[in-house]
C-alpha cells in the first residue's frame, strides 16, 4: 500500500482528546445557593483596565469610527449631525448589555435547578478550562460554541461561572429581546442584542462593529458569538457566518492588538430539547416566534430525560498564527484606521477559510453517542425496508442482535476515522444499545425483539403547521418528523465519515474506476454538496487524499497509480457509506428535477421552497421518491444555493420579488451527473 | 535647582523638586559641583559632550585613540570595580569617573545576569586570522605616484571593515574576521578623491567610502563575494571647515569632519548647525549625507536634508553638483536627493555646503515624568500641534535607569519626557511654561532641569553600555522606526510583545529586555525607538537568535504601518525589505540611477540595491 507513505496524514486515530469532568455531581451534593452565591473573582485580561457600562458606552461614541460615519451619514442624509449621534446612541442603548453579578448569580441558581431535572451530566473538560483561563490572561478572548439548542449559551455563562472563568458578552438575535422580563434578563447577565439583518445600515454597522471591538481590545470581556449564525435544526453544523468574525479579527488585522485568541467550543446534547421542534421547522412549520409564555409552555420538556451533554473547550486558536503569510497587515497602512473599508480580497478569503477552519474544529470534538451510530443504522434500514416494500410485513426492523453487531461494527469504523465516540467500553454492548434506544423511546418502536423506526403512528398530535386534510400526506409528514429527527442525530456523525463517502459516491457515479474519473466525480460531488455540508474552499485535493487515506488504511479500497479499486471486505463499508449519501444525492436530483419539470416561469425566491415540497410530496405519495428525508427546507435551501452558485439557476430581482430562472440544460446535466448518467467532464463543461 | 516657576501650581512643583533632589541621587554627583546645572547661558560645552579642547583630528591610525572591538574611545568604558560597582572610566564625559551604584542591581535584576559569568573579549585584534590582501599592483603603482597616502596594515583595515552591529562587534570580540578591505586610502582633499575615483575606474577596483564607522546596518562590511581588490576610502583627513558665510548663514565644510569637531569650530565663530545625531562624536558629515542622518535637535534646525544646501560627489562619471546655492530650486527631481541616502554607492561625498546658525542666546533643560506612556506620547502630540519647532523631546519609556519612584506614579509604568529648549531667552521661558502646561493636561509633573539634561546626555554614552552587556553574557542593540501618531502605542506595544515571544520561542532562557521610546516628533507621526537585550547564557548562537528575532521585529514594524528605517539606513541589513518598502518601481528607479552613474560598480559596497 504505498499510497499510505505518500499521503502525509496523522492518523486520525491518535487524536489526543481531554478527559470530562461532571459538573452536576457536585450540584447533586451541595447547596445550590450557596453555589450561586461563591465568592466569583475571575482572571482578567492583563492589559484590562476595568471600566463601568457607562464608560464603555461612552468609548464608542466617542471612538474615531463613529465619529466619521456619523460625518458620512449625516452628509448623505442631510440629517444634522447631532442627530445622527442620538440615532446612534439610541442604538447603542438598545444593543449593549448591562451585565449585573446578582443577575448572573440568579441565572447561576435556576439553571441548576433546571439542569439537574433534564440532564443527567454536563461533563467538561477541565483542561480546556484551564487552557481558557490561560488564554483570558494573555489576549482579548473570542468564544465560538457550536449552535443546536437555546440552551447554548445559558449553558456556556454557567460553565463558566462555576469555574470562576470571566463571563462573555454575546451577540444574541434581537428576538430574544422580545422576550419581556427574560430578555431584559439575559441583558443582564451579558448577552447584548443584534437585529436579525441590517445589511444596508451604516450607523447601525458601525455601531454594532466599534461597540464588539471596544470590549475586545480592551479586554473587559471575552466575546462569545455563534459562528453559525442561527442553531443548526438539523445538527449538521452550518456554512459559517462572516460578518462578527471579520469584526473580531479586525483589531489584530490593524495592529491594535497583538494577538487575539479564539476558543472554539463544541457543545454536543445526547438528546437535544428541541429534537421535534426543529423537525416540524423544517417541514415547514414557522419558528414560533421566542416569548416568555412559550418557554414556560416548555415546561413539559421538564419532565423528560435528556441524557447527557458533553462540553468540549477547544485549543485556543491565535489569529496572529492563522494570519501568519496569509495576510499582509501592510495592506491597512495607507488609510487611517477608523475609515471603514470593504475587506480585501485576501483579508476575505483569509477570514472565510479560518471561520471553515473553527467550524470544522467545533465538529471534531463533538462527542458522539452511541445513539448516533444507532440512529444511522436504523435509517439506512427504515430506507432498506422501503426499496424492498417490506414495510408492513414482519421482517421489518433489525434484530437487537443484529443491530448490536452492527453498531459494533460501526463504533469501530468510527474510531479507525478519529470519532469523539463515547462509547461505554465497561458496559456490555447489548446494554449499551438498550439503554440509547429506552432514552430515544419516542423516536424507535420495539416489538418481538426488532427495532424500527417509529414511523406509522407519528409522535404526538400532529402540530398547527401540518395541513389537515389528505389523510396520506399528513402521514407522511408526520412520518417525516421521526425521519428529520433520526436523521439529526445521524448528522452529528456526518463529519466524521463525510468525505470517505463522499469518495464511495464518487466511485459509484463514476464510469469507471480510472483514478482520475473517481477524482472529476469526487470533485463534481463536493463542488455540489459545499453548501450542505462543511468543505474548506479550495480543499479538493486534501479532502481526496484524506479519504483515500482513511479507506486504504481501514482495507476497503486498494489505490494504485492508475485506478481506485474496492476490495472485497471493503463492500460493506462502501455500502454503509454510500446509503449515507443517497438521501443527500437523492434530494439535490429531484430539485433539478422539479427545476426542469414543474418550476413555472414565475417562480420567485419565497415560492421556490413550498413548489419543491409540494412537487415532493407527490413525488413520494406516489413511490417514485423513497426518501422523506428531501422534505427538509434545509437540504432544499442548500441545493438552491449550490445551484445559484454553479449558475444553473439565476436571481432576477424585480420590482418587489426576486424571480429565479433556470438554464434547463444545465439543471439537467447536473440531476444527470448526480444520478450517475452522465460522466462527469461533461458537467464540468455544463459549468463553464 | 533651577527655576522652574512657570506653569501649573508651583506648590507642586515644590514637592517634585524635593522629591527629585532625593532621586538625583541615584546617579552620584561629583564634588565639584560641575553638576549643578541652571539655565545656563549659552556656552560651547552646554550639552555636548566634553570635546577636548585642543583641535585634534581624526588619526589616521583611529585604534589608538578608538575601540577596534567596542564603542567609542578606548579610554571610556563601563566597568564593575572591585566592589562590584559599576564606573564609567576615563575624563572625557560627564559621567566619567563616576560610581553608579544602581547600574549593578538593575543589571543583574533586568538581564538575570551575574558579575560571576563573564565574557571577555579577545584583548588584541588577531593579524594572523587576517586575510592577507588581494592587489592590484597597477592601481598601487599609480596610487603611489599621486602621493596619496594609504596602508596595508592588518590593523588598519580591520577597522574599516565594520560598523557597529551587534554580530559586528560580537565577532570581532571572538577575535573573528571575514573579509576586510585590501588597504585603506585617506585622501585629504575633493581633488584626491577624483583622483583615487578615477584610477579605481582605470583599474576595476571596489571602492568603499568610510567616514566615521558609525553605521548600524552591516553598509561597512565587505561584501564577500567581492574579488576586486576593495579600497576603503577613509575620508577622516578630509575635515576643514573651507568658508563661513555670514551674509547668507552657510558653511562650506569637508565631508570627512565629524559631527563633534564641526560644532567646535564653528562654535569658535559663534555659530551652530544644530545637527546633532546620537553619533556626533564620531559619524561624519559625507555619512549624514550619505544615510539621510537626523539629529535630535531636528524639530528646531531640521534634518539632514533641510540643512544642506550644496552637495558635490564624485562619482565614476565624474563630479554630481548644482550650479549654484540658490535656497531651494524648481529644476526637477532634486539630485541632491539621488545623493542623499545613496549609502555609498554612488560615489563619494566631498564637500558640502550646510546651512549655520547663530549659537542660541539661551538653553534650557527640563523634563517631565507621566504617569505612563501612553499619556507621554499623546503628551507630545500636542506640544507639536501646539508649538512647533521649539522643542527637542524624548519620551522615554521606563528609565528606570535614572528615576525610580514618583510620588503616586506607577514606577513599572512612569515615563519621562526630556526638553530641550533653545532660543532667545524670552522665548525659551514662554515655550517652556506652555509645554509644562500642556503636559499637566495629561498628567505629567515637571521633573526638573537635572533630569532632562542627564536624559540628554545618556543618549551619548548608551552605546557604552553594550559594550558592558557584551562582558557578562548580554547582547542588545537599538533599531528604530517613523510612524504616524495614530500607531505609535500600537506599534510599540506589538513589537516589544513579538520580541519577547520571539526570544521565549527561540529558547532564550532569560526574560529579555523589550522597550521602546519616541525621540523625534513630526506633524505627522515621530520616530519610534526599540532597545533591545537578552542574556545568552545557554544558546549555542546567540548571534543568530538576535538576528532572528530582529528580523521578526522588523516584520512586526513594517506589518504595524512603521518605515523601514527613520535614519540608521538600509546597508545591507534591511535590502530585502527595499522592494516592498519603495514599489518595483521605485526600485527600478534607483536601480537605473545606479547602472548609470556606476555602471561598473566601482562602488560595490551593494548597500540598498
Amino acid at each position: 500500500m504505498a499510497s499510505e507513505a505518500v499521503y502525509s496524514h496523522r492518523d486520525p486515530m491518535l487524536k489526543k482528546r481531554d478527559d470530562f469532568e461532571d459538573i452536576l455531581e457536585e450540584r447533586r451534593n451541595c447547596s445550590d445557593l450557596r453555589y450561586a452565591l461563591k465568592c466569583y473573582t475571575p482572571v482578567v485580561y492583563k492589559g484590562l483596565t476595568p471600566c463601568k457600562a457607562g464608560v464603555l458606552k461612552n468609548m464608542v461614541l466617542q471612538s474615531d469610527q463613529l465619529h466619521y460615519v456619523i460625518n458620512q451619514v449625516s452628509k448623505e442624509t442631510g440629517k444634522a449631525p447631532e442627530d445622527v449621534q442620538e440615532e446612534a446612541s439610541a442604538i447603542l442603548e438598545e444593543m449593549a448589555h448591562r451585565m449585573q453579578l446578582s443577575t448572573v448569580r440568579f441565572f447561576a441558581f435556576t439553571l441548576c435547578k433546571v439542569f439537574k431535572t433534564l440532564f443527567r451530566s454536563i461533563c467538561v473538560n477541565e483542561e480546556g478550562i484551564q487552557r481558557l483561563q490561560q488564554a483570558i490572561q494573555e489576549h482579548p478572548v473570542v468564544l465560538l460554541p457550536s449552535h443546536r439548542s437555546y440552551m447554548d449559551f445559558l449553558l456556556m455563562s454557567y460553565i463558566l461561572f462555576t469555574y470562576d472563568l470571566a463571563l462573555p458578552v454575546i451577540a444574541a438575535g434581537m428576538d430574544f429581546m422580545g422576550m419581556k422580563i427574560v430578555g431584559e434578563m439575559l441583558r443582564m447577565s451579558g448577552a447584548f442584542f443584534i437585529r436579525r439583518s441590517f445589511g444596508g445600515d451604516k450607523l447601525y454597522w458601525a455601531v454594532f462593529s466599534e461597540y464588539v471591538k471596544t470590549i475586545l481590545k480592551n479586554g473587559l470581556a471575552p466575546v462569545e458569538f455563534f459562528l453559525e449564525g442561527t442553531r443548526s435544526r438539523t445538527a449538521k453544523s452550518l456554512t459559517p457566518k462572516l460578518g462578527l468574525l471579520n469584526i473580531v479579527m479586525d483589531p489584530f488585522l490593524k495592529g491594535e492588538v497583538f494577538d487575539i485568541n479564539v476558543v472554539p467550543v463544541s457543545i454536543s446534547y445526547e438528546r437535544i430539547l428541541e429534537e421535534t421542534l426543529y423537525a416540524r421547522e423544517l417541514l415547514g412549520v414557522p419558528k414560533p416566534k421566542e416569548s416568555t409564555s412559550g418557554l414556560f409552555k416548555a415546561r413539559r420538556v421538564l419532565s423528560e430525560d435528556y441524557g447527557s451533554i458533553h462540553v468540549y473547550f477547544g485549543q485556543p486558536v491565535s489569529v496572529r498564527s492563522l494570519a501568519e503569510g496569509r495576510v499582509n497587515r501592510c495592506q491597512f497602512n495607507l488609510t487611517p484606521r477608523h475609515i471603514p473599508k470593504r475587506p480585501s480580497d485576501d483579508v476575505h478569503s483569509f477570514v472565510n477559510a479560518a471561520a471553515y477552519r473553527l467550524v470544522r474544529a467545533q465538529e471534531e470534538n463533538m462527542v458522539l453517542k452511541p445513539w448516533v451510530l444507532l440512529a444511522s443504522l436504523l435509517l439506512q434500514n427504515h430506507h432498506q425496508d422501503l426499496d424492498q416494500d417490506r414495510a408492513a410485513g414482519p421482517e421489518r426492523g433489525m434484530g437487537l442482535d443484529e443491530l448490536t453487531e452492527e453498531a459494533l461494527w460501526l463504533r469501530d469504523v468510527c474510531r479507525q476515522y478519529g470519532a469523539f465516540l463515547h462509547w461505554p467500553d465497561h458496559v456490555p454492548p447489548s446494554e449499551v444499545v438498550s439503554s440509547s434506544l429506552d432514552l430515544h423511546r419516542g423516536l424507535v418502536r420495539i416489538s418481538e425483539g426488532r427495532v424500527r423506526l417509529a414511523v406509522e403512528h407519528a409522535a404526538g398530535p400532529s402540530g398547527p403547521g401540518v395541513h389537515p386534510g389528505a389523510g396520506p400526506e399528513e402521514q407522511l409528514l408526520n412520518q417525516a418528523v421521526v425521519v428529520l429527527s433520526c436523521a439529526s442525530y445521524r448528522n452529528q456523525a456526518l463529519h466524521v465519515f463525510l468525505r470517505p463517502a463522499l469518495l464511495a459516491s464518487a466511485m459509484h457515479i463514476a464510469t469507471s474506476s480510472n483514478k482520475q474519473e473517481v477524482f472529476n466525480s469526487f470533485s463534481f460531488l463536493r463542488n455540489m454538496f459545499s453548501n450542505e455540508f462543511i468543505l474548506c474552499p479550495g480543499a479538493t485535493m486534501q479532502d481526496f487524499e484524506e479519504a483515500c487515506f482513511l479507506l486504504v488504511k481501514t482495507g476497503v479500497l486498494q489505490i494504485t497509480e492508475q485506478e481506485v479499486l474496492s476490495t472485497h471486505r471493503g463492500h460493506r463499508t462502501l455500502a454503509f457509506l454510500t446509503r449515507m449519501m443517497d438521501p443527500f444525492l437523492q434530494g439535490y436530483q429531484v430539485i433539478c428535477m422539479f427545476l426542469c419539470e414543474e418550476a413555472s416561469e414565475a417562480l420567485t425566491e419565497k415560492t421556490f421552497i413550498p413548489a419543491v415540497r409540494g412537487f415532493m410530496v407527490k413525488q413520494l405519495l406516489s413511490g417514485r421518491l423513497r426518501y422523506t428525508e428531501v422534505l427538509s427546507s434545509d437540504l432544499q435551501k442548500n441545493a438552491l444555493a449550490a445551484l445559484l452558485r454553479l449558475g444553473a439557476v439565476l436571481k432576477t430581482k424585480g420590482a418587489d420579488q426576486t424571480t429565479l430562472k433556470v438554464n434547463r440544460v444545465m439543471v439537467n446535466s447536473l440531476e444527470d451527473t448526480l444520478g450517475g448518467k452522465l460522466p462527469t467532464q461533461k458537467a464540468a463543461v455544463a459549468r463553464l | 535647582m533651577a527655576s522652574n516657576s512657570s506653569g501649573g501650581s508651583s506648590d507642586r512643583q515644590r514637592i517634585a523638586q524635593q522629591r527629585l533632589s532625593i532621586i538625583a541621587g541615584h546617579l552620584q554627583r561629583p564634588e565639584d559641583g560641575e553638576w549643578a546645572i541652571g539655565a545656563e547661558e549659552c556656552k560651547a560645552q552646554g550639552s555636548k559632550p566634553n570635546v577636548s579642547s585642543k583641535g585634534r583630528t581624526v588619526p589616521r591610525r583611529r585604534q589608538e585613540i578608538m575601540k577596534w572591538n567596542g564603542w567609542g574611545y578606548v579610554d571610556s568604558k563601563f566597568q564593575f570595580n572591585k566592589k562590584g560597582q559599576a564606573e564609567f572610566t576615563g575624563k572625557r564625559y560627564r559621567l566619567s569617573g563616576m560610581v553608579m551604584p544602581a547600574l549593578k542591581e538593575w543589571f543583574e535584576s533586568t538581564f538575570g545576569a551575574s558579575l560571576q559569568h563573564k565574557t571577555p573579549a579577545s584583548a588584541i585584534p588577531n593579524s594572523s586570522a587576517v586575510q592577507p590582501p588581494i592587489l592590484n599592483e597597477a592601481f598601487v603603482e599609480d596610487l603611489k605616484s599621486t602621493g596619496i597616502p594609504f596602508s596595508q596594515d592588518a590593523e588598519d583595515r580591520v577597522f574599516r571593515a565594520h560598523g557597529h552591529c551587534l554580530h559586528e562587534i560580537f565577532a570581532l570580540r571572538e577575535g573573528k574576521v571575514g573579509r576586510v578591505p585590501d588597504m585603506v586610502v585617506w585622501p585629504s582633499n575633493h581633488n584626491d578623491v577624483v583622483k583615487i575615483v578615477e584610477l579605481a575606474c582605470k583599474h576595476n577596483v571596489c571602492l568603499i567610502p568610510y567616514g566615521g564607522g558609525t553605521s548600524v546596518s552591516s553598509a561597512l562590511e565587505c561584501p564577500p563575494e567581492e574579488t576586486r581588490t576593495i579600497v576603503s576610502v577613509d575620508t577622516s583627513q578630509m575635515n576643514r571647515i573651507l568658508w563661513i558665510d555670514e551674509k547668507n548663514l552657510t558653511a562650506h565644510v569637508e565631508a570627512g569632519i565629524v559631527g563633534q569637531e564641526l560644532e567646535r569650530l564653528l562654535n569658535e565663530s559663534g555659530y551652530c548647525t544644530g545637527h546633532e545625531p546620537d553619533s556626533m562624536e564620531f559619524s561624519s558629515l559625507g555619512g549624514w549625507v550619505a544615510t539621510r542622518a537626523s539629529g535630535m535637535k531636528k524639530n528646531i534646525y531640521g534634518n539632514i536634508e533641510d540643512l544642506v544646501v550644496h552637495i558635490r560627489m564624485v562619482t565614476p562619471q565624474g563630479v554630481i553638483e548644482k550650479s549654484c546655492q540658490g535656497p531651494r530650486m524648481s529644476t526637477g527631481p532634486d539630485i541632491h536627493h539621488f545623493i542623499l541616502g545613496s549609502e555609498g554607492t554612488l560615489g563619494v561625498v566631498t564637500e558640502v555646503t550646510m546651512k549655520i546658525r547663530p549659537m542660541p542666546e539661551y538653553q534650557k533643560y527640563g523634563s517631565v515624568v507621566f504617569p505612563n506612556f501612553e499619556q507621554g506620547v499623546a503628551c507630545l502630540r500636542e506640544v507639536l500641534t501646539l508649538i512647533t519647532n521649539v522643542f527637542a523631546g524624548h519620551a522615554l519609556k521606563p528609565q528606570k535607569f535614572y528615576i525610580t519612584k514618583f510620588k503616586g506614579f506607577d514606577p513599572n509604568r512612569l515615563c519621562v519626557a526630556t526638553l530641550l529648549f533653545e532660543g532667545d531667552r524670552e522665548r525659551v521661558l514662554q515655550h517652556e511654561k506652555q509645554v509644562y502646561d500642556i503636559a499637566a493636561k495629561f498628567g505629567g509633573l515637571a521633573a526638573g532641569e537635572d533630569n532632562g539634561q542627564r536624559g540628554y546626555m545618556l543618549t551619548f554614552v548608551i552605546a557604552y553600555l553594550r559594550d558592558l552587556g557584551m562582558d557578562y553574557y548580554v547582547i542588545g542593540e537599538s533599531f528604530e522606526t517613523s510612524v504616524p501618531w495614530d500607531r505609535v502605542l500600537d506599534i510599540c506595544r506589538n513589537v516589544k510583545e513579538r520580541i519577547i515571544r520571539e526570544c521565549k520561542e527561540r529558547g532564550v532562557q532569560f526574560p529579555p529586555l523589550s522597550t521602546c521610546r519616541v525621540t523625534q516628533t513630526y506633524d505627522a507621526g515621530a520616530c519610534v525607538y526599540f532597545y533591545f537585550a537578552f542574556n545568552y547564557r545557554g544558546l549555542s548562537d546567540p548571534v543568530h537568535v538576535y538576528e532572528q528575532v530582529e528580523h521578526a521585529a522588523r516584520d512586526e514594524i513594517l506589518a504595524n504601518g512603521g518605515s523601514l528605517s527613520h535614519h540608521h539606513g538600509v546597508g545591507k541589513l534591511r535590502k530585502e525589505w527595499m522592494r516592498e518598502t519603495v514599489s518595483r518601481v521605485g526600485m527600478g528607479m534607483l536601480k537605473s540611477v545606479k547602472d548609470y552613474v556606476d555602471p561598473g560598480n566601482i562602488f560595490g559596497n551593494r548597500n540598498l540595491l
